[in-house]
Formats: structure tokens, sequence, C-alpha cells
């Protein structure tokens, strides 16, 4: 009898725990959704004022190619084009060399080279995109300036040091679909008698390619959007470069230097809103690709 | 050329390049540390900077980062691991499941300028909190909150489902089972993440650059007074972080050793993201060990 009294109690405190710890949660969650919808409202809004209000035309602001904000010109082809050049070039650089820190990891020394590669990749990861920056500034554009021509500063320094910032990203990303790959794969085709090269280049490669596509990706996203590195060894002059070894600007180092110094709502401060939005855009592409990738790899 | 010449070629190559990265990080981390710590004093550590003489130090930039970071953690924290139990413990496969994740994957690969630009608009401008530390602190939340629920989720999955099911045969409530049974076993990881997630935020500056600022009011150490612009614990100043500075040295610094500045506050950065990850194995193998009493 006592205990049929008590359990009504009990069930309404359960439930009330219950509704707590889910509202709680539901809240965090619905935050997130927020977060983002408002991020893409507030910069769409803004990037969307360049032409609909201001009625710089979208194809000048896509393909003109000079920007002088005092004589109404607003051609950000320069700024775009600067930004996939250098995250193309660190993805061709840093790609290679991180598949081969990963296959060091997983296939030649599995004990010494997770042991010592490893950390050094995470820290790699771990230093901020200023510090790179200053190294860059420091000793990578003096170098570049003794050895080939030019200034140092340019697409060449801006596309090494984002190759370095992204190695990590790849790195982590090939060594953990190199690691997961099923034993029997390889055992068969050593047991055919095939060198470990020949393994490699024959079977591992190709089964992880789209795993390693997806790092490639995402490190791609993460040149695209980065910001203070690239403006401090880029050189930040507003035209197409025809030599690596050439002044350029990206979309992010346009931003990071312009925004402060132009009115808000005034043309100019709406047309870096729009650069904005490409970046943001990006991403969406840039995510795009890596969920068609993955879906791929589950094949 | 023969099978075992080209296995041959191969493996060197593999193993030069992997010696190439290792020589990178060698090679950075020293030029870091032999040009900066012989500039590391407690003067540069504590004195003001200077914007056009020389002997400047980084003192209240390396205090803006701290503050900034623990704030964030503060706000972060509570909403990120509640919004990772939602995913691990209440989420349903399905379509809205599925679009939430979707949120993650996007807001943790946004460029952190844009949120910074977003950051600028709507908390500095239309929110009116100016450039402040608050400012900062909510923008870093908006990167560190998908990290955090991807940690959470992860850490909560990893929990046996067998704890799961001795606290249901108790007939404990769901949310009793979350709290008391899955998030003790499941905080060694979810501390370790956060920890790692704190060097990350310790180190950003182009989201900052629009929302805590450029400039640091003077600082006085003895005013605790929240309201007043010179205290430090004013979430509603301006604060220049350590990253921050280091970018506008190295940009528009003026000064004559600001080379030397940015060396020195470069390696104080460096360490202590370096710290940050020791502290964070640390604390994992030590939880890990309490939790699990295996000695």
């Amino acid at each position: 009898m006592n205990e049929k009294q008590e359990t009504p109690l009990l069930f309404r405190k359960h439930r009330a725990e219950e509704w707590i710890g889910r509202i709680y949660t539901t809240f965090c969650v619905v935050l997130l959704i927020v977060i983002i919808v408002s991020i893409v409202y507030y910069v769409a809004s803004k990037g969307v004022a360049t032409f609909a209000i201001n009625g710089v035309s979208l194809s000048q602001f896509l393909f003109g190619q000079t920007w002088q904000p005092d004589s109404n010109k607003f051609g950000a082809l320069p700024f775009i084009f600067g930004s996939f050049v250098t995250s193309l070039l660190a993805a061709v650089i840093a790609s290679p060399l991180s598949v081969c820190a990963a296959l060091f990891m997983t296939e030649i020394t599995p004990n010494w080279g997770k042991k010592v590669l490893q950390p050094v990749v995470e820290l790699l990861a771990g230093i901020p995109s200023v510090v790179y920056g200053f190294i860059g500034l420091s000793v990578l554009v003096p170098f570049l300036r003794d050895v080939f021509p030019g200034q140092g500063i340019g697409v060449a320094a801006g596309s090494i040091v984002l190759s370095i910032m992204i190695l990590p990203t790849i790195t982590s990303i090939a060594t953990d679909a190199l690691s997961s790959l099923p034993r029997n794969l390889k055992e068969a085709s050593y047991g055919l008698g095939a060198t470990r090269w020949q393994t490699i280049a024959g079977v591992v490669i190709p089964t992880v390619l789209p795993s390693v596509l997806t790092g490639v990706v995402l490190g791609m996203a993460r040149a695209f959007g980065e910001a203070l590195a690239v403006q401090m060894v880029i050189g930040n002059a507003p035209h197409i470069p025809t030599s690596l070894f050439e002044s350029a600007s990206t979309l992010t180092s346009v931003i990071t230097l312009n925004m402060s110094n132009t009115v808000m709502g005034s043309v100019q401060n709406n047309a870096l809103w729009s650069m904005a939005l490409i970046l943001l855009l990006m991403t969406f592409v840039f995510v795009l690709i890596v969920r068609l990738l993955e879906r791929r790899t589950r094949i | 050329m023969s099978a075992k010449v080209k296995d041959r070629i191969a493996t060197g190559v593999i193993i030069f390049f992997s010696v190439l990265i290792i020589a990178i990080l060698v090679g950075m981390l020293g030029y870091i540390m032999v040009r900066g710590i012989s500039h590391i004093d407690w003067h540069f550590l504590t004195s003001e900077p200077e914007t056009i003489k020389a002997g400047g130090g980084i003192g209240p930039e390396l205090f803006n980062s701290v503050y900034l970071l623990i704030l964030t953690l503060i706000i972060t924290i509570p909403l990120g691991i509640g919004a990772g139990i939602y995913m691990a413990e209440y989420a349903k496969e399905g379509r809205i499941t599925a679009s939430i994740r979707l949120v993650v994957e996007v807001l943790s690969s946004f460029p952190s300028i844009v949120v910074g630009l977003f950051g600028l608009l709507v908390l500095v401008n239309t929110f009116n909190f100016g450039f402040s530390v608050l400012s900062g602190a909510l923008v870093l939340t908006i990167f560190n909150m998908p990290l955090m629920v991807r940690v959470t989720e992860q850490a909560f999955h990893n929990v046996p489902i067998e704890q799961k099911e001795a606290g249901l045969a108790m007939g404990l409530s769901h949310w009793k089972i979350i709290t008391s049974i899955l998030f003790p076993v499941a905080l060694p990881a979810i501390i370790t993440g956060t920890i790692l997630a704190a060097g990350r935020i310790f180190g950003e500056a182009a989201a900052l650059l629009f929302t805590a600022g450029l400039t640091t009011p003077k600082l006085d150490f003895t005013d605790w007074n929240p309201t007043s612009l010179h205290s430090p614990i004013n979430p509603l100043r301006p604060a220049e972080t350590l990253s921050v500075h280091i970018w506008k040295v190295n940009s528009e610094g003026l000064s004559p050793d600001a080379a030397q500045i940015a060396a020195g506050a470069s390696a104080v950065l460096v360490i202590m993201v370096l710290l940050f990850n020791l502290l964070a194995r640390w604390i994992g193998r030590l939880l890990y060990r309490k939790f699990t009493s295996i000695k």
C-alpha cells in the first residue's frame, strides 16, 4: 500500500527532471540554429546591398579587374583570383607532404612514426595563425627576396605559409583513413608478391583516395578563409599577379585591411560585405563537396 | 627499373618528406624560441606597450587574452555541453538531427573573419556592446560551441552502454542517468577537449580584430569596480589580445623594436599553446585514472 502512494510522487519528480533536462538541451541546440541563421541573414543582407541598393552590377563586381572605390569601380576579380590561387597552390604543396607523412605513420614505421610525427602534426595544428604570419614575414619573405626576383612578399609566400597551416588537417584525415583500412586488403597484395610501394600505389592509395580528397578540400576551405597570416605576407596589391613572386591580395586580406577604414553603409563598405558573402558561400560549397566525397567513401 | 628499386626510391621519398615536416616544426619552434625568449623578462611581460618608443611590453595584452579566454569558457561550456548532450542522448536519427549535424559542421568551418564581421555588425553595433571583451567572448563562443558539441557527443558515445542499462534497470529517469552516470564517465574526455579548444581560442585573432578591438584603455590593477573604464575586469572595455597585438605590431608597428616585440609575444603565445597541450594530456590521464580506477 505504501509503495502505491509513493509512486505518483516519484513519477512527478522524474517527469520534472526529465523536462528540465530536455528543455535545457533543446535550448542549446536551438541556439546553434539561431546563430547560423542570423550569420547568414546579416552577412547576406549587407552583402546584397551593394547590388540592390548601391546599384553596382554583379558582373562588374565578379569580373571587373579594377578596384578604385574613389572613382566608383568595384571590380573584385583580383581578390577572388588571389584567394583561389593561394588556396589551390597551398593544397598542391601540402597534399603530397601530408600523404607522405600519413603513409610514414601507418605503413612504414607505425611505432616510431606515430610517436614522433603525430605530436609534431598536432603541434603544427595548434600554432596560432599570427605566429605563422610572423615567421613567414621574418624568415620566408627575406629568403624568397634573396633567391627569386621580386620583393619576397606575394603569392608564393602566401601559399607556402598556408600550406604549412593546412598540413595537419590533411595529414590527420589521411592517417585516420589509412589506419582504418582492412588488413586483408594489404595482405592480399603482399601475398601476390607485390612490393610495399606497389601495394601502396596500387591498392592503398586508390582505396583511401576519397578520404584524402576530403582532407584536401577541408584544408583548402581553411586556406580560403584564413585572414591574418596571408595578409602579412601577400603584399596586398589590388591587381591580378602575373607571377608567383608578385604582390597580390585575397578576399580576406582586403576585408582585414579596409573594414575599419570605411564608413558603415557606404558603397565601399558594402562591397567588403559582398566579399564576406562570397567567403560564406564558398564555405557552403566546400562543405557540400566534403559531403559528396564522404558519401562516396561509404560505398 | 625493377619493382624493388622503385620501392626503395618511394620509401626514401616518403621518409624524406616526413623528416622535412619534422624539420619545419623544429626550425619554426627553434626560431621563435631563440629570437623570442631572449626578449622575455619580467618587464616585458608586465609593462604597457609603447607606440613609438622602444621597450614596450605586453602586460595588458597578456591579461586581456587570459580574461577573454575565461569569459569565453564560462559562456561556452554550459551551452556546448548542453547541445552535445542533446545530440548524444535525445536526438533521434532523422532529418532534423541530420540538419543539426550539418549546422554544426558548417558553423565550425565558417572563416573566422566572417564570424568576426557578424560580431561587428550584430554585437558591436546593433546590441551596442561596442568593441569590448564581451563582444569578443561572444564571438569566440560561436567558434567554440561546435567544437564543444562534438567533443561532448563523442565522449557520451564512448561511455559503455552497460552503464546506461544499469541506470535504467534501477528505475532512474533519463536525465538522472545523464547527469549522475554518463556525465562523470564522459567528463575526462570533455575536459581534455575543452583545454585543447582553449588553446585555439588563445591564438585566435582575425575575429577579435572587429569585436574586442585593437586598443586597450590604460588599466589600473587596483580598480576592481567592473563598471569603471580603467578596471581590468570591466567586460565592456575594449581589449587587444596577445595575438591581435602581434598582428598589429607586424603590420603597422612604429616602434623601432617592433620585430623583437613580435618575436617575444609569439614565443609567449607558443609557450602558452604548448602548456595547454601538455595540460590537456596530463589532466586527461589523471582523470581517466581516477574514474576508471586503473593504476
